[in-house]
């Protein structure tokens, strides 16, 4: 089983020797903190309870209620301050940043490769995330833009600590677009906000009409879907109304573009969209 | 989804609250979690005995509270409490529903001894 997402998938091959190195560190510092943590308590033994509002209102059967402690903490909140300040990071420098996500092979990286072909002259930063390999952050350095490769190792998404630390690594320019493309994954990264402006869901034509509503929760999440490789729609009897059907029916609010990044097909939708938003973002912080 | 992960999160919340409250023990923790959070129930549990291992909530009991998923309709404009994700609205039959509740994971409170 996965030990960081527990999704049942033992087969972790070929673990290089960085990914142990950078696994272990992490834990040794979690359980340093861990150790501080129960040495402090030791000194206090049973002091006082200060429980001065109290749990007010909260009549628990079976809990006393000296000993309730109310916490209505989000289980994600450490991510979520981490997430704040890298959008706040990014707010200063009027970044416009796309969380991009789907599933392994649908064509994420061939998109960021032709998009920042597409937009020359404009600053562009890319932050890849996969399990493991550098192979995708080197495909994005060919075409010139600055790119840092995140390997979570087993883990089954980026989280908002991984991204502010790649951050620090990247030179972002002001005025421009990141791209995080996440960890090929429909479920897991839908739940962990990185900064980001938006989340992009990208599906090709060959993953079936029907993944929108397998994993409704990522095309919930996403502002926008883009339906990838619609040059080999015919050839696979794809639907591509259904496609936009299914996708609405999980998100009634969501945007959809077609395109083939291979072909160019419907990318002057997608460049047309970009500009726009970064436009918003940047007239928007104008006008703050 | 992420089981293990999620109780390392609540792990880390529940002893910086250890140490505001100086508790030595957590006997009873409880969480919230909607029905479209994504969270799987059993493996939450099965993560929750390991990842406490060591720390003020080592053998406390997890309960879990479910939360209703909610949305809304946007055929009708209605808020409605539907079970499952793919579910039509209860009121008009529409199937354009747009989550609006029910993506919560939330710690609640704790017993402390």
């Amino acid at each position: 089983m996965c030990t960081v997402c527990g999704c049942g998938d033992g087969k972790v091959v070929g673990q290089s020797h960085h990914h142990d190195h950078d696994h272990d560190h992490h834990h040794d510092h979690d359980h340093d903190h861990d150790h501080d943590h129960g040495h402090r308590h030791d000194h206090h033994g049973h002091g006082d309870l200060h429980f001065g509002q109290g749990p007010a209102g909260t009549e628990v059967p079976g809990m006393s209620q000296a000993r309730l402690i109310e916490i209505e903490t989000s289980i994600l909140s450490k991510n979520d301050r981490y997430a704040a300040e890298n959008r706040a990071f990014l707010r200063g420098r009027e970044v416009l940043a796309l969380n991009l996500v789907s599933s392994p092979g649908s064509g994420k990286t061939t998109l960021l490769v032709q998009t920042i072909k597409a937009l020359t002259g404009l600053p562009v930063a890319v932050i890849e995330g996969d399990q493991q390999t550098a192979n995708d952050a080197d495909r994005i350095r060919a075409t010139g833009a600055p790119a840092v490769q995140v390997n979570t190792g087993k883990g089954c998404h980026l989280d908002a600590h991984m991204v502010g630390h790649a951050m620090e690594h990247l030179k972002i320019a002001s005025q421009g677009i990141l791209f995080i493309e996440n960890v090929g994954n429909l479920v897991c990264p839908a739940a962990f906000d990185l900064g980001e402006d938006a989340k992009v869901a990208i599906l090709s034509v060959t993953e079936g009409e029907d993944k929108p509503l397998k994993y409704p929760d990522m095309f919930t999440a996403a502002r926008l879907a883009i339906v990838n490789k619609t040059d080999l729609a015919p050839h696979c009897d794809t639907d591509l109304d259904l496609i936009d059907d299914n996708l609405r029916r999980v998100n009634p609010g969501i945007q959809i573009l077609h395109l083939s990044a291979r072909t160019g097909e419907g990318m002057a939708g997608w460049l047309g969209w970009l500009m726009a938003e970064l436009a918003a973002k940047t007239g928007r912080q104008a006008a703050e | 989804m992420h089981e293990m992960s999620l109780c390392e999160g609540i792990r880390e919340v529940l002893e910086a609250q250890a140490r505001a409250h100086r508790v030595n023990r957590i006997t009873r923790v409880r969480v919230e979690i909607g029905r479209f959070a994504g969270v799987e129930k059993p493996a939450l549990d099965f993560a929750w005995g390991i990842v406490m291992r060591g720390s003020p909530a080592e053998d406390a009991t997890l309960e879990m509270i479910d939360l209703p998923g909610r949305a809304m309709c946007f055929d009708c404009a209605t808020e409605v409490e539907i079970d499952d994700r793919l579910a039509p609205c209860p009121h008009c039959g529409g199937g354009k529903l747009m989550p609006t509740g029910g993506d919560e994971m939330r710690i609640k409170d704790l017993e402390a001894i």
